[in-house]
């Protein structure tokens, strides 16, 4: 209206409730301050394999702006489906979230949070300035690691493990000067017996 | 669903001996090529008319086309061929198709199927892409039109096999259609689409990943059967997704069995019969004051086949504060997405009611309740400033016509202020007789959409309310009017201005009217004669019912030009991002929120 005015009670005239939801809609105590704390979370998704797949899950994550850690995908023993592990830094409702819209999507088979103990690894190329070819590898076999490549100027180290035992080792190797690091991002697994089907079940073989 | 009446409609043809067989299949027609596949696959489908523009790319689909009885309507530019076979879809309830060539035919296309999936509605896209062999070169009209459209369709489809291409258009197909409805894409390369096949397309089925939920957990069921027994001020929050999914019926049983006070979303609009008693009519940014002021103070919001879109919610602290949530939905992935569910009930909306319908002994004891809501009914009409006032006030010409206008009529817009005022002044009694574009709010959308609608129910009025803005940005559809000779009419309620915004500038930038005012329109009646339809220029508050009765009885598309109060806005309003509850009935009001 231009210059007049809708009938009814004003604002604050109006009948209110006490409560209150927090940023992701949920209902909390009005008086308390709740927020949800991101945790770390491994989602496990068994994709077709099929051309594209990469860059939908990608732009899904990216689009809804979920807090990606790492992504890494492969092929499973069965041809036509490839096996996605996916790290997210989320609180609850966007971990929640995130697993829903990548079930949500056609090529999408399977999806499954592991648990928190699940076996998670990855690899790193570590290519240190070689001058001391003996320290470096010493320091590689305390990380489990090997050199695998060795010239005159620069060893390059593959460690495997967890993200901590590779980050340690890279800031170990720094001491020989770090010229260059590449890391896959986790693949992770369930331990024991349990495995993950095509419906998205976990059973005991 | 729509299958079913697909083959309801498909009569057998009285010559054929049914039980001869082999003379059917002679019948059937053969592939020979993978544009032939797919047409088929269509066909097949029951789909009896398609939306598009030609093209290079697209070509050998079309020439496909040519030995079909599938109807083609050729569009003025492709997005008016996606907002009219996005409308087709909302009315028909069954997948509209279509169709662009590669490159700028595609991209032209995005804005209509991105509106599609913001507002689940069904709807398949078929375009042209250049060969195989030179995808990837930046060929002459060359785009990524699977990489554009991945983020805005249910699923898309890279056709570049002549084998599998028929398959993937049948696939598309279903899955436009099923579960939480939305639009498909299938690219279709030239090379693919030219080459030979006798691989004959299946019928329709959703791939084998796609599995929407049907009924409902029973332990939830009964939980939350139990908490509406218990609830003091329940209310239900009607969404698009029962219209969708044909839940309308079922809902008003539900509600008026119980006795349940009814609020829509916008695209719920039409889902509860806004002239019931237990109807608040619509919540959310614009919606009425016992719509907003209900959802705000309800201790159980009943949300079913809503997806709690931010212009519904407001600022979610203060949505429904105190109410516990019973979320009817068949996308899991809407659970918890933007308002937390404490009973999340996944599943077919009808089928959902009628569990909770079982499962419930008791109506909630309500009586004051809905006395409250009574109240705010009273107390806050949607009003506007006397009709004798000069000039004429928008209001009253969408009130105006829905008094005159047949109770099934179908009302389409564009956006900004006039598609708030046929939200507010229209009254919606019947599913799938709003047509607008409520989630991605794209202007345009209304002279193509009414094109859509209209063919999809020609035996329906079709009126689409439009800005003057809107208009201009695909007013070129109107030869399509003209030439398909479509009954619709277009009211153009002008104020020289893209009027939302101006409202905006007002209101939350001190008046800066920064590109908002248009210094010169078009004279849009007779714009409107150029083409071949009737004009009218509404400009007297006494002439409102005299110029809607003739363009009403115009046979053909007509334009009324309305000449508005300029400085009429929308209201009431909740700011966005904010309370509710806490709604502006004035400007002046709004600088206090
Ligand atoms: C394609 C598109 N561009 C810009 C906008 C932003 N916008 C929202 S409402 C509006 C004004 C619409 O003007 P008009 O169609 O004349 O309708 P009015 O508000 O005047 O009734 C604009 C520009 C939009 N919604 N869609």
């Amino acid at each position: 209206m231009s210059s007049g005015e809708l009938p009814g009670p004003a604002p604050e005239e109006r009948m209110r409730p006490e409560g209150r939801r927090n940023e992701q809609g949920i209902r909390i105590d009005p008086e308390a301050e709740a927020t949800h704390q991101p945790r770390m979370a491994v989602l496990s998704a068994l994709v077709e394999h099929e051309p594209g797949v990469l860059a939908e899950v990608s732009g899904l994550f990216s689009r809804r702006q979920f807090n990606i850690e790492s992504l890494t995908v492969g092929p499973t023993t069965d041809d036509d489906i490839a096996r996605m592990t996916i790290v997210i830094e989320e609180a609850e409702p966007g971990i929640e979230q995130a697993k829903k819209q990548l079930e949500k999507l056609v090529p999408t088979i399977a999806v499954e949070e592991l648990k928190p103990e699940a076996m998670r690894r990855e690899l790193a190329l570590v290519k240190v300035r070689g001058e001391k070819p003996d320290d470096i590898q010493s320091v590689a076999e305390m990380y489990g690691g090997q050199a695998v490549d060795a010239s005159t100027n620069a060893v390059t180290v593959e460690i495997t493990g967890s993200k901590q035992k590779i980050d340690a080792a890279v800031e170990a190797f720094e001491q020989f000067e770090v010229e260059e690091v590449v890391r896959t991002g986790a693949a992770a697994l369930e331990r024991g017996a349990e495995t993950m089907d095509a419906n998205g079940h976990m059973s005991e073989e | 669903m729509s299958e079913r009446a697909f083959h309801q409609d498909r009569e057998p043809d009285p010559s054929t001996d049914a039980a001869d067989e082999e003379d059917e299949a002679d019948d059937a027609r053969e592939v020979t090529t993978g544009a032939e596949a797919a047409i088929i696959a269509l066909e097949e489908a029951g789909v009896d008319m398609a939306f598009g523009v030609q093209g290079g790319a697209i070509m050998p689909v079309y020439d496909a086309l040519y030995d079909s009885d599938i109807e083609h309507i050729t569009m003025a530019h492709e997005q008016g061929a996606a907002h009219a076979a996005d409308a087709y879809g909302i009315v028909s309830g069954e997948p509209g198709v279509a169709m662009a060539t590669s490159g700028p035919g595609a991209t032209n296309l995005v804005t209509g199927i991105a509106d599609a999936s913001m507002d689940s509605d069904p709807m398949i896209a078929l375009t042209g892409q250049v060969a195989t062999d030179f995808v990837g070169n930046d060929a002459f009209q060359e785009v990524d039109t699977v990489g554009i459209t991945q983020p805005i369709t249910k699923n898309n489809y890279f056709a570049g096999d002549p084998d599998t291409l028929g398959a993937d258009v049948s696939e598309a197909f279903a899955l436009a259609e099923s579960g939480r409805q939305g639009p498909t894409l299938v690219d279709l390369p030239k090379d693919a689409s030219k080459a030979e096949t006798d691989v004959q397309p299946v019928s329709p089925e959703t791939p084998d990943t796609y599995h929407p939920p049907e009924t409902a957990d029973e332990a939830v069921i009964e939980a939350a059967a139990e908490t509406i027994e218990d609830a003091d001020r329940p209310v239900i929050l009607s969404g698009g997704g029962v219209i969708k999914g044909e839940a309308s019926d079922e809902l008003r049983a539900f509600a008026r069995k119980y006795d349940i006070p009814v609020i829509t979303t916008m695209p719920g609009l039409g889902s509860f019969p806004e002239t019931d008693e237990l109807s608040l009519g619509m919540a959310g940014m614009h919606g009425t004051g016992a719509a907003n002021l209900a959802i705000t103070n309800t201790d159980l919001l009943i949300g079913v086949g809503t997806r709690f879109d931010d212009r519904l919610t407001g600022g979610v602290d203060s949505f429904a504060p105190d109410a516990e949530v019973i979320h009817v939905e068949i996308d899991a992935a809407e659970i918890n997405k933007n308002i937390y569910a404490d009973y999340p009930l996944l599943g077919d909306a009808e089928r959902v009611l009628e569990q909770l319908e079982d499962e419930l002994t008791d109506a909630p004891d309500a009586d004051e309740w809905r006395e409250q809501c009574q109240t705010w009914k009273d107390e806050y009409p949607l009003d506007y400033e006397a009709p004798e006032d000069e000039p004429i006030k928008p209001q009253h010409v969408v009130e105006r016509f829905a008094e005159m206008a047949d109770d099934d009529a179908i009302v389409t817009t564009g956006v900004g202020q006039h598609q708030m005022w046929a939200c507010q002044f229209w009254t919606y009694t019947e599913p799938r007789t709003w047509v607008s574009s409520n989630g991605l709010g794209t202007m345009g959308y209304g002279v193509p959409s009414a094109i859509g609608a209209k063919l999809a129910a020609p035996d329906r009025e079709v009126v689409a309310f439009d800005g003057d803005g809107s208009f201009l940005m695909t007013m070129q559809e109107l030869s399509v009017a003209v030439r398909e000779d479509l009954d619709i009419t277009y009211v153009i309620l002008n104020n020289e201005a893209i009027g939302m915004v101006r409202q905006w500038q007002d209101g939350f930038y001190e008046g800066r009217r920064m590109a908002s005012e248009y210094q010169w329109v078009p004279e849009f009646d007779l714009l409107a004669e150029s083409f071949g339809a009737r004009g009218f220029r509404l400009e007297d508050h006494d002439e409102v019912e005299e110029v809607i009765k003739e363009a009403r009885e115009y046979d053909g598309p007509a334009v009324i030009d309305a000449i508005i109060d300029p400085g009429e806005n929308v209201y009431p309003m909740v700011p966005s991002g904010g309370d509710n509850g806490l709604f502006a009935l004035s400007e002046k009001q709004l600088e206090g929120l």
